[in-house]
């Protein structure tokens, strides 16, 4: 008998003892939800995804992470909804598939008290989020064609690669028209590479059938300018004097610093932007340093002498 | 020529499913010559068929698994899986062996390995498990698509430079100006119209597709045949990726993306029935040319809005198979 009762006891303190210490250190939990990795960029922002998360867990021991990928805007959902449902998460970061399915999951998560913080792709309604980290499409197409007028101040003949039909594409094309407006800078043609290798590649191929002259190519994108590099290399056409990519993947960046002539400059759209996001979101739930607004990373042109600054060799992308 | 040679009785004018996709064919033909000079040169020739060579060799396994009653939707992402499996081999191997022949070969050995392997494992599941192939190929899919992802690490998976370099003129040169793809896709093609009309395989694989239960009693292996069609077409992704690989020297999660059915259309528009019983060879390779050539008129012209190619594709592929099939039915 007085055996079990100091057990009880002991039990009582034991009890009182950790509900005590939960309060003093309380555990909150950041929730992740990102594409998968299906290509280049994406497996770029995993992987920084990834290795913030690694790095915040042993920083904040009082901060716990729950990182998930989904291939699909519907999976994303199901994803945040179990998020919310299971994990009761303090903080969500999103980078949303796309933005019409994404907004009512993820207002609904704003609704119930969380954190948000929304990366890259903004939501159709304003003003769900807290913390808006945005890459910076128009700027991307901007620096793009200053780099183009300034590299071929006689103007010249170009053919331009554009990535998936969507917002994000619409957007730099624009700004990049926009930038080479008046500079005697003539667009051949304009064709869907789909930010894939394999199609740019032929699409090239068929550029190079069509037209005898191209001056230079804007790639806008490091995996589209691999496959218009192979196809120009293949069709021994030397009147092409220079492929312009972006994105910034780890080889090009290195044949940028090596004084690679046919790629003589990047432009930044940097996948580690999630790594921005994740840290913010972390000091905005530990310290009372705010953390709320729009935070826009911007598109930086890369060349032969900075390239090193943007190189790393660890990232897949 | 040949009519006025031979006996007229026992021939006749080629039935209109073997016409209807020439049709179009010739019709695409002259529809890019009129619209850009620069269609009919040897450059773009060979690019077009060059570049459907690897859809081109696949549709031809395809040929032989639709005909046997079968059906194969893993083998886009095997082809990406394979060519993944190929370049981290040949990198593993490079410190060892060097760049030469023997590393090359090697590669080329994994990659027919793998696709046979590959092939025999749905070939398995489908016969002597007895699970539907859509089934079985749909979940092989997306195993395969999820493997070359986590190879990459998401990302892309290169050949060493020298290695590429070295490996290059596989896909880019050839014998008196005919480059290896095409070579090797045409021998794929007679090979695969001679085992289709000439041999008791062929014979065993249309019995099979048109009545299972009648071609048992008929002394067919029903499930050998079938099996065998699954693990040809797996050798047929591997060859495939030999092509494919040396083109840019990179696999990632991107890679092959929706060729099954890229080269189950091509098998359609070539006069194959879908649910079996009778394949025809050279009407797939009408069927790959037709796909291919529309990509390629729609870049060389300015013809419509780039947002519509697809929709473009969409109703050549319809008009091609009612072509066919309205004519058919009229005979």
């Amino acid at each position: 008998m007085k055996r079990i009762t100091s057990f009880i006891a002991a039990a009582v303190v034991a009890t009182l003892g950790t509900a005590a210490l939960a309060q003093d250190t309380e555990t909150k939990v950041i929730g992740v939800s990102i594409p998968a990795a299906t290509h280049g960029w994406a497996g770029g922002m995993n992987f920084h995804a990834q290795e913030t998360v690694k790095r915040l867990e042993a920083v904040y021991p009082q901060l716990d992470f729950v990182l998930s990928t989904a291939s699909d805007p519907a999976t994303q959902v199901n994803d945040i909804e179990d998020m919310v449902a299971v994990r009761g998460i303090d903080a969500l970061v999103v980078l949303p598939f796309e933005s019409d399915p994404l907004t009512p999951p993820v207002q609904a998560v704003a609704e119930s008290g969380a954190w948000v913080t929304v990366v890259d792709r903004g939501l159709s309604v304003p003003g769900i989020e807290d913390l808006y980290v945005a890459g910076d499409n128009p700027g991307f197409g901007r620096v793009s064609g200053e780099f183009m007028v300034s590299k071929m101040p006689e103007g010249g003949d170009i053919v331009v690669f554009r990535g998936i039909p969507t917002t994000i594409d619409n957007e730099r094309v624009d700004a990049f028209t926009a930038a080479i407006k008046d500079s005697g800078i003539n667009v051949l043609a304009m064709e869907h590479g789909n930010w894939n290798r394999d199609d740019s590649f032929t699409v090239m191929e068929d550029f190079l059938s069509k037209y005898p002259k191209i001056d230079a190519v804007w790639a806008s994108d490091d995996d589209m300018a691999i496959g218009v590099l192979a196809a120009i290399e293949a069709a021994g056409r030397d009147d092409i004097k220079f492929v312009l990519g972006g994105a910034g993947m780890k080889e090009m960046i290195l044949r940028t610093s090596k004084g690679d002539e046919m790629i003589p400059a990047n432009v930044t759209y940097p996948p580690s932007m999630i790594a921005t996001a994740i840290e913010l979101t972390a000091v905005g739930l530990t310290s009372n340093a705010p953390v709320s607004g729009t935070f826009k990373i911007g598109s930086v042109l890369v060349t032969e002498e900075n390239a090193m600054d943007f190189y790393y060799p660890d990232s897949p992308f | 020529m040949t009519d006025t040679t031979l006996p007229a009785p026992t021939r006749r004018l080629p039935s209109m499913a073997v016409l209807g996709p020439l049709l179009a064919l010739i019709v695409l033909i002259v529809i890019g010559a009129l619209m850009n000079p620069n269609f009919l040169s040897g450059a773009n020739i060979t690019n077009v068929l060059a570049r459907s060579a690897f859809i081109g060799i696949i549709a031809v396994g395809m040929t032989f698994v639709i005909t046997a009653g079968g059906l194969d939707l893993s083998v886009g992402s095997m082809a990406a899986f394979i060519a993944g499996l190929m370049i981290l081999v040949m990198n593993a191997a490079l410190p060892s062996m060097g760049v030469g022949v023997p590393i090359i070969l090697l590669g080329m050995a994994v990659a027919l390995l793998a696709g046979t392997l590959a092939g025999m494992l749905n070939g398995f599941l489908i016969t002597t498990l007895g699970i539907e192939a859509f089934i079985v190929t749909l979940g092989s899919m997306g195993i395969y698509r999820s493997l070359i992802t986590w190879l990459a690490n998401g990302g892309t998976l290169s050949l060493g430079f020298e290695l590429r370099t070295f490996y290059r003129p596989v896909y880019f040169d050839g014998v008196l100006g005919v480059s290896w793809p095409i070579i090797v896709f045409a021998l794929v093609v007679i090979i695969g119209e001679i085992i289709m009309t000439r041999t008791a395989f062929g014979r065993h694989c249309a019995a099979t597709g048109s009545n299972e239960h009648v071609a048992h009693y008929s002394n067919v292996n029903v499930n050998r045949t079938r099996l065998l069609t699954y693990a040809a077409l797996g050798m047929l992704v591997g060859v495939a990726t030999i092509m494919y690989v040396p083109r840019l020297g990179s696999a990632s999660a991107s890679t092959g993306v929706l060729w099954e059915l890229e080269a189950i259309a091509a098998v359609i528009i070539g006069g194959t029935v879908l649910k079996g019983g009778f394949g025809r060879v050279w009407g797939t390779v009408i069927g790959v040319l037709i796909l291919s050539l529309i990509d390629n008129i729609l870049n060389l012209t300015d013809f419509v809005s780039p947002y519509l190619n697809g929709a473009i594709q969409g109703v050549i592929i319809i008009l091609a198979v009612i072509l066919q099939r309205e004519r058919k039915a009229a005979q």
